[in-house]
């Protein structure tokens, strides 16, 4: 404290700030950015902590090939017949395997219509079957869940979720509950399951008592294939508002990967040669890159992303059929996983939660990238707020002297030391306000709001919902105009005032946001503080505005949509590009009503305000 | 003045209304920062309820109130949510009154020592023009009822909402002179959290300096005064604590309140020091510690007595903040309490260095304890020592604004 509490060092500490405030703001920024270009060489190996599945090796005896695909094609004719979920069937056959079977009837009406998965009053079965475990009371369980979708896929999926139940039925070596879970519609089906299984109610689903259940849930496995013949895996870790699992069950899967030699990948890269530099860098990066961008949308990655939300470990992984040479099978690595999980004694705490992945065997934890986020964020706002926002440090100490007028710090902090200065703070309520109110409008307005305008224009139920959230959206933007009309400014020390009340409130909502999800944090960071530190009335305004647009979060969004499809290597024309954008300002409002996801109210009521404020002060009178 | 006070009451009723309403208070009352084990609304309805079936409320180990309370509520139990708004209110206008008393005093004592010379010519800006202190009871009261930490708590439905309303009476009697009344309500003060116990030595500094009796030991109506001060409480303690063996017939509460606040036996996170330490610690040094930390409360009394005597008013702020920082289970509500006395010290800002820092690491830790909690309790990715580095990032610059606020008044006075 004594460098702060010691007037003669704080004066020379607050001098220092003001004079380099611009050179510490881009370096900090800048030095913050290139600490997350580094990341992919900072990644060390993954690896094993739990004990409990380290040390043990499991022999796995299952060929469940031949047997699977015969359950498919049973399953796929059953299924053509019925035109959905074949209840009885599935339950049928669960049953003859030797499972403990119930289902478990949902229905769910959608705030809107879903365009991309086309329905809106769904309705839908879930099937589930537990082996129980022999060898102990009914305490724990480990989960396998086969998402049924529409169109016929994933009924191999099925097929091995029923083959491997057969096999586990004739083992006696079962310490925990195992259960086998078929979901129709997928993620909605998973949510009424896990809503229902642990006897609560989130969202606005409805469905029946719950009929049976096993213990508490340690680990889960979600699986997805396409075609009988299976080259690579892909898995997918992100969960719902960027939760992730513990590193351990990711690394688990990898060791079998290894054992197995089954070609896994992640966000559907290869994983990189080895070597930091080269090729080898670049794919790295990418692959991190399209980590961060799914972790910040908060869509879950998979079925998989709706069991962390109950501390349940999961993962998702997709059998691909990308017609190379190597034929794999997945039963063995399914049954050697599950063995390994069921020899946990305590649930999976030992690795990282926080972490980025720049391949499945290299890891970034929370130690290595919190600098990156420590110069974007933390420095980088005191630093604005003490220095640039207008001296706020001194905002409270008008003892401070300014004899000398050729001090750099005199020009701004003059408006704070006259005599008018002594005035009320009224001028921020307005702007304050309706920021505010904007914010709060963008979120209600557009779902509560649809049935009126389909009303009065000629667009579809899921279009009005989208469209007035783009309408609401840039109308904000027209705001500072109409305020400034209703009340004339406070002048310099108004427009400070405001920018140092916006920064507060961006630097608060940055530091939550790096806590909860690292990467949204991270890119609304690397969006927003620029302007942030840059904006100021007055002056040419053109590029300043340009510059408020380009980063405004509903833009970032689009940027994100453009930079993912570069980053799959698969770029996007503007057109498609903006159907994609489209979707996913629709599938963002249903992801927020169906699972309960943090994104859209952050946005509207967070971020969007916070640039708001931002617009004002470029627009001050 | 009265018609602006009318207004902050309405707005501040309005909101605490609006908020009974809404899905919030259910999330409000559950959490920890809001609702301690002493002072949680769930264990009162808990106590009703065993003494609706006959059992004595303490019997298990739930309910810490006083029986004072539990028979309050017995009989208000319908009218809970306005028994709470009505509280804040009494608590603030107690404290509008009391601060505008206060401020005559101060300006009459101004007004002699300008008459007599007795200012430094450079202080003219520390002397309060009675511009400045006509709104400042006004300020209090906002500052106390618009307060987030006082409408959170009384949403939850904390009974520190009337802990806090006793002390206010409490202050506004001593205030006004009346040594008998503020006896009465230090002793139930007492009675409902045992800490306000040291707010004893400010009322009599502050009751001596209004009969103009000088401090000084040798004196014979200095002891004469104190004596018969100490009585009144005593008196009114015995006399509260017999009334409530009789409402139940047993000592039963004795431990069970006293008991649970002086050995901390809970160690529910809250946003005091007391339950990392103490989760972390061997058992069987706990009582060494416990009495460590608890004698922190007690122990700074006597230096800011000598200290503070000639302003036993910031005196009692100063203690004020001190409990609601060192006691075992402290909740935003026993903040709001101090955090309310701030305007009355607003001359003293252009003192306070780093006012803006530290109300900027309040603000921000007031945010992010509810996401630590979240990473904790639910997410599961973080632990408690996340939670607890918050706890202490908090109490650190309570703390400091504390210590600035003493170091202001000593260069306020040698100015």
């Amino acid at each position: 404290m004594g460098l702060l509490s010691d007037p003669q060092c704080r004066r020379a500490l607050g001098r220092l700030l003001l004079r380099l405030n611009t050179p510490l703001c881009v370096l900090s920024y800048l030095s913050g950015l290139a600490w997350f270009l580094l990341l992919p060489l900072l990644a060390p190996r993954t690896y094993l902590s739990e004990n409990a599945m380290g040390s043990t090796m499991v022999g796995e005896g299952s060929d469940l090939g031949p047997r699977a695909l015969a359950l498919a094609r049973d399953f796929g004719e059953h299924r053509r017949r019925e035109g959905g979920i074949p209840v009885s069937w599935l339950s049928h056959t669960m049953f003859q395997l030797g499972l403990e079977v119930h289902s478990q009837p949902f229905a769910r009406t959608l705030p809107f219509p879903d365009e991309a998965h086309e329905r809106y009053l769904v309705r839908g079965t879930n099937v589930f079957g537990v082996l129980r475990a022999p060898r102990a009371a009914s305490t724990e369980a480990l989960l396998l869940l086969v998402p049924c979708c529409e169109g016929g896929k994933n009924e191999q999926a099925v097929g091995l979720l029923l083959a491997l139940a057969g096999y586990c039925r004739g083992q006696i070596y079962w310490a925990k509950d195992l259960i086998f879970l078929v979901t129709e519609h997928d993620l909605l089906g998973t949510q009424a399951w896990l809503e229902g299984y642990h006897g609560v109610n989130l969202t606005a689903m409805q469905s029946g008592p719950f009929p049976g259940r096993a213990g508490a849930i340690q680990a889960a496995l979600a699986l997805e294939l396409s075609s009988d013949v299976l080259t690579s895996v892909d898995v997918a870790v992100e969960g719902l508002d960027g939760q992730l699992p513990n590193l351990d069950l990711l690394n688990l899967f990898q060791s079998f990967c290894h054992k197995n030699g089954l070609l896994c990948t992640l966000q559907g890269k290869l994983p990189p040669p080895e070597g930091p530099s080269g090729p080898g860098y670049a794919q790295s990066l990418r692959t991190l890159g399209l980590m961060v961008l799914g972790q910040a949308g908060g869509a879950p990655g998979g079925p998989h992303g709706l069991f962390l939300r109950f501390r349940i470990e999961a993962l998702t992984l997709r059998g691909i059929n990308s017609f190379r040479q190597h034929k794999f099978d997945l039963g063995a690595t399914l049954e050697g996983m599950f063995r390994k999980l069921n020899n946990l004694l305590e649930r999976l705490h030992q690795s990282y939660f926080l972490y980025l992945l720049p391949s499945l065997a290299r890891f970034v934890s929370i130690g290595s990238y919190a600098p990156a986020r420590g110069g974007l964020l933390y420095l980088v706002p005191p630093i604005l707020i003490s220095g640039g926002a207008g001296a706020a440090l001194y905002l409270w100490d008008p003892l401070y002297p300014i004899s000398d007028p050729k001090s750099p710090c005199t020009p701004i902090l003059t408006p704070f030391l006259s005599p008018q200065a002594r005035g009320g703070l009224l001028y921020l309520v307005p702007p304050i306000l309706i920021s505010g109110g904007a914010g709060a409008a963008l979120y209600l307005l557009p779902v509560r709001g649809q049935a009126v305008a389909t009303q009065h224009f000629p667009v579809g139920e899921a279009e009005a919902v989208v469209l007035a959230l783009i309408g609401i959206y840039v109308a904000g933007m027209a705001l500072p105009h109409s305020t400034h009309r209703a009340l004339s400014g406070g002048g310099q020390r108004g427009w400070m005032t405001l920018k140092l009340l916006a920064l507060l409130a961006l630097a608060l909502l940055l530091t939550c946001l790096a806590l909860l999800n690292f990467s949204l944090g991270f890119l609304l960071g690397v969006t927003l503080v620029p302007p942030a530190a840059a904006v100021r009335p007055g002056g040419n305004r053109l590029p300043l505005a340009l510059l408020l647009v380009l980063t405004t979060p509903g833009l970032s969004l689009f940027m994100a949509v453009l930079l993912e499809r570069e980053l799959l290597e698969a770029p996007a024309g503007l057109g498609e590009a903006w159907q994609r954008f489209l979707g996913a300002l629709g599938q963002g409002l249903l992801q927020e009503h169906l699972h309960g996801a943090h994104l859209s109210p952050l946005l509207c009521l967070g971020a969007y305000p916070c640039w708001l404020l931002l617009w004002n002060v470029l627009f001050w009178k | 003045m009265a018609a602006p006070l009318v207004l902050v009451v309405l707005a501040a009723v309005t909101v605490r209304a609006a908020l009974y309403r809404s899905s919030l208070a259910v999330f409000i009352a559950e959490r920890v920062e809001v609702a301690s084990p002493l002072n949680a609304w769930k264990r009162v309805v808990e106590g009703l309820a065993l003494l609706d079936l006959g059992v004595s409320p303490y019997s298990g180990a739930i309910f810490h109130e006083t029986p004072l309370i539990i028979y309050l509520f017995h009989f208000l139990i319908e009218y809970a949510e306005l028994v709470f708004m009505i509280t804040d209110v009494l608590t603030a206008v107690a404290l509008y009154l009391a601060i505008q008393d206060f401020n005559k005093v101060v300006f009459k004592k101004q007004k002699l020592l300008i008459e007599l010379d007795k200012y430094a010519p450079d202080v003219a800006e520390l002397i309060q023009t009675p511009m400045e202190m006509h709104y400042i009871p006004l300020k209090v009261a906002l500052f106390y009822l618009l307060n987030p930490y006082t409408v959170m708590s009384c949403v939850a439905k904390s009974t520190c909402a009337i802990n806090n309303s006793v002390i206010a009476f409490f202050i506004l009697a001593t205030i006004k002179g009346s040594a008998f009344l503020s006896a009465v309500f230090l002793a139930l003060a007492t009675y409902q959290s045992l800490y306000p116990l040291t707010l004893f030595a400010p009322a009599l500094l502050y009751l001596l300096q209004r009969q103009f009796i000088p401090i000084k030991l040798k004196s014979k109506s200095f002891w004469l005064y104190t004596m018969q001060y100490t009585s009144l409480y005593l008196c009114s303690l015995v006399v509260i604590i017999c009334l409530s063996f009789f409402l139940l017939n047993s000592w039963d509460f004795i431990p069970s309140v006293y008991g649970f606040i002086l050995s901390v036996p809970d160690l529910t996170p809250n946003i005091g020091l007391f339950w990392y330490f103490f989760a972390e610690m061997f058992e069987h040094f706990s009582l060494f510690f416990v009495c460590v930390f608890q004698i922190n409360v007690f122990f700074y009394t006597i230096p800011l007595a000598i200290k503070l005597k000639e302003h036993p008013m910031f005196f009692m702020f100063v203690q004020l903040a001190i409990i609601s920082i060192f006691k075992s289970y402290p909740t935003v509500g026993d903040i709001a309490l101090y955090m309310a006395f701030l305007p009355v010290w607003s001359h003293l800002y252009r003192f306070l260095r780093n006012i803006f820092i530290l109300s900027c690491v309040l603000i921000f830790c007031s945010f992010l304890f509810p996401v630590l909690w979240h990473l904790w309790i639910y997410a599961g990715s973080a632990n408690s020592n996340f939670y607890y580095a918050i706890t202490l990032t908090f109490n650190i610059g309570q703390v400091s604004r504390v210590r600035q606020m003493k170091e202001n008044r000593d260069s306020a006075k040698r100015g």
